[in-house]
């Protein structure tokens, strides 16, 4: 069920599209940010809200990397694993992300803490390697400041 | 030396308010054009001005406008398209953080010049902080009456939304980006029509990189003449450069457009790392062909770029030194383009994968001599032509140039059986 705050923040968004569908992207977005993430149940229940299937709902939900079909963590880190950052070496990042969190791209640390997951750049590519957790983002990054970052977040 | 795109960046990193932005002539060219232009004579401005696209494509502007039907059907739509994703480019966050009234000056007045009725900024989900800088910015504008109902009391309407998305490379082309603001997967769509006739929800649309249109509200005041004067060479205004990898000091710089590759990477951006030599450079985003030493000396502009072999593209040039793999650097492209693919068109969905998984083997050392074949077949088969819209020719640019100009580091690998990068 969504609940009477996502209904009405979703239909202030129907209210800036001609069509409803068009709203579709911006509902799961919504949904999200309050459950973390798209369960079936989740999608279900936005797409008979948004009148459309939820086959339909769901072509667009998978298409996008940043709406999240599976459960996450409580805070995501997104790796840019794209050239500048390659060029700088985040892969020494990758792997003491790898080991300190004892997760691969894709998994949530035991204690649902970390989702890990590499992005395409960030933008920064004059401070690489970067990195974002949930808004914060964060360049220039060496694997000394890693275990300082990681403790910021609960 | 003038630099009319970042002479206002605010310098404790917080962009100028409404009020500011005014004091310095900002929103004057809105009160221009309202005032005493015609939306031809905008059109005029700018076409004459020849400010071509710097989203990488690097079309005229004005003329890219004058395709709207002026008497069709309404509503008409401005998108700025603001979803910089590709690889080494860091050259629009720099403006939408730093200087938002003066990219929502350009969006007005380059709505009034086709006559927009709504006005979209499409930002990618990475840049936070431009979010709260341009939905601010928005806010002060409706404020002092510069978007909204009758601005300026001259009748002219236009209302304007920030739009966030949620990730995909796909969404900075234009077609698919519209498929993406009407809430569905962000493919391309065939053109014609093309989106200036039917663009968002089937209506008249222009859709304009960031750069480009923060490019507007100066053309519009000093004129077409100033403009081209800004330049070194026959592409007009300046440009915002950038330089990352391996140098001492990475950065962006707004420079008279056509300043040489030498000039940004050894002046600028202050030389190579001790220790490490200029072996190559992307001179504008991953899905451009690489520019090598024999290179350095060619301006940075669309004309001299493209007969030198490669596209402008962003402008953002992307290093490759003599201690990094050439085989590395291409594979971590095609995966990026491979992963990007939107799944569309068959040749870009099987092609790129199969491209990053033969540049795989052949960077562990586990290449065959066939494979280069095979790696040149791809070239041509995922080139302009054969595929839905630009995004694997794109990627086979940086590959293409590399087979060229890199062709031993590749053999190396397949005869040695390893890569000695390490």
């Amino acid at each position: 069920m969504l609940t009477p705050e996502e209904k009405h923040e979703i239909e202030k968004a129907i209210l800036l599209v001609p069509a409803k569908k068009a709203a579709c992207v911006e509902a799961l977005k919504i949904v999200q940010e309050r459950r973390r993430w798209i369960s079936d149940e989740s999608l279900n229940d936005v797409a008979a809200f948004m009148g459309m299937s939820a086959e339909e709902l769901d072509s667009v939900a998978t298409f996008y990397n940043l709406i999240f079909r599976r459960p996450v963590g409580r805070h995501i880190i997104l790796l840019c694993d794209s050239i500048s950052c390659w060029v700088m070496g985040y892969e020494n990042i990758l792997t003491q992300l790898t080991q300190r969190l004892n997760i691969k791209y894709g998994e949530t640390s035991e204690d649902g803490r970390f989702t890990l997951l590499p992005n395409p750049c960030l933008g920064t590519c004059d401070c690489a390697p970067a990195l974002m957790i949930d808004n914060d983002l964060y360049r220039n990054l060496t694997v000394e400041q890693l275990d300082e970052i990681l403790q910021k977040y609960h | 030396m003038e630099k009319p795109l970042t002479e206002h960046l605010g310098a404790d990193g917080r962009p100028l308010t409404l009020k500011e932005y005014e004091k310095v002539g900002g929103y004057e060219s809105v009160r221009k054009v309202l005032k005493g232009m015609t939306p031809q004579e905008v059109q005029g401005v700018v076409k004459d001005s020849n400010l071509r696209g710097r989203g990488g494509a690097g079309f005229n502007t004005g003329l890219k406008w004058s395709f709207v039907p002026m008497n069709g059907s309404k509503p008409k739509y401005l998108i700025t398209n603001a979803d910089e994703m590709e690889p080494g480019t860091f050259k629009d966050r720099i403006l939408l953080e730093g200087t938002p009234h003066q990219l929502i000056e350009g969006m007005i007045v380059s709505a009034y010049a086709i006559q927009a009725d709504v006005s979209y900024v499409f930002l990618r989900w990475a840049y936070k902080t431009a979010a709260e800088t341009i939905t601010n910015a928005i806010r002060e504008a409706y404020e002092a009456g510069y978007l909204g109902k009758n601005i300026l009391g001259s009748g002219y309407n236009l209302e304007m939304h920030l739009h966030t998305g949620v990730g995909r490379y796909m969404c900075g082309e234009e077609t698919a980006l519209l498929n993406s603001l009407e809430g569905k997967r962000a493919t391309p769509r065939a053109k014609p029509p093309f989106p200036q006739v039917s663009g968002l929800f089937g209506k008249p649309t222009i859709v304009n990189n960031v750069e480009t249109l923060c490019n507007i509200p100066h053309i519009v005041n000093k004129g077409a003449d100033w403009f081209k004067k800004l330049s070194l060479t026959g592409d007009s205004g300046t440009k915002i450069y950038g330089v990352s990898g391996k140098v001492k000091k990475p950065g962006a710089w707004e420079l008279p457009m056509g300043v040489t590759m030498r000039e940004l990477i050894e002046e600028h951006a202050g030389g190579m790392q001790d220790g490490l030599k200029f072996r190559g450079a992307l001179p504008g985003g991953a899905s451009t062909d690489f520019l090598v030493e024999k290179h350095l000396d060619v301006k940075m502009d669309y004309t001299s770029v493209a007969a030198a072999g490669s596209r402008l593209g962003t402008g953002t040039l992307v290093i490759l030194d003599d201690k990094t793999c050439p085989v590395g650097f291409v594979q971590n492209l095609q995966h990026f383009f491979a992963q990007e693919s939107c799944g569309f068109c068959t040749p870009c969905r099987e092609g790129l994968p199969w491209v990053e998984k033969i540049l795989n083997s052949i960077d562990k050392g586990e290449g065959r001599e066939e494979d280069m074949k095979l790696l040149e077949f791809h070239t041509k088969y995922l080139g302009p032509g054969n595929t839905f819209c630009a995004l694997a020719p794109g990627a086979m640019e940086p590959l293409e140039s590399a087979l060229k100009y890199f062709r031993e580091d590749f053999d190396q690998h397949i005869n040695e059986k390893k890569c000695s990068y390490g």
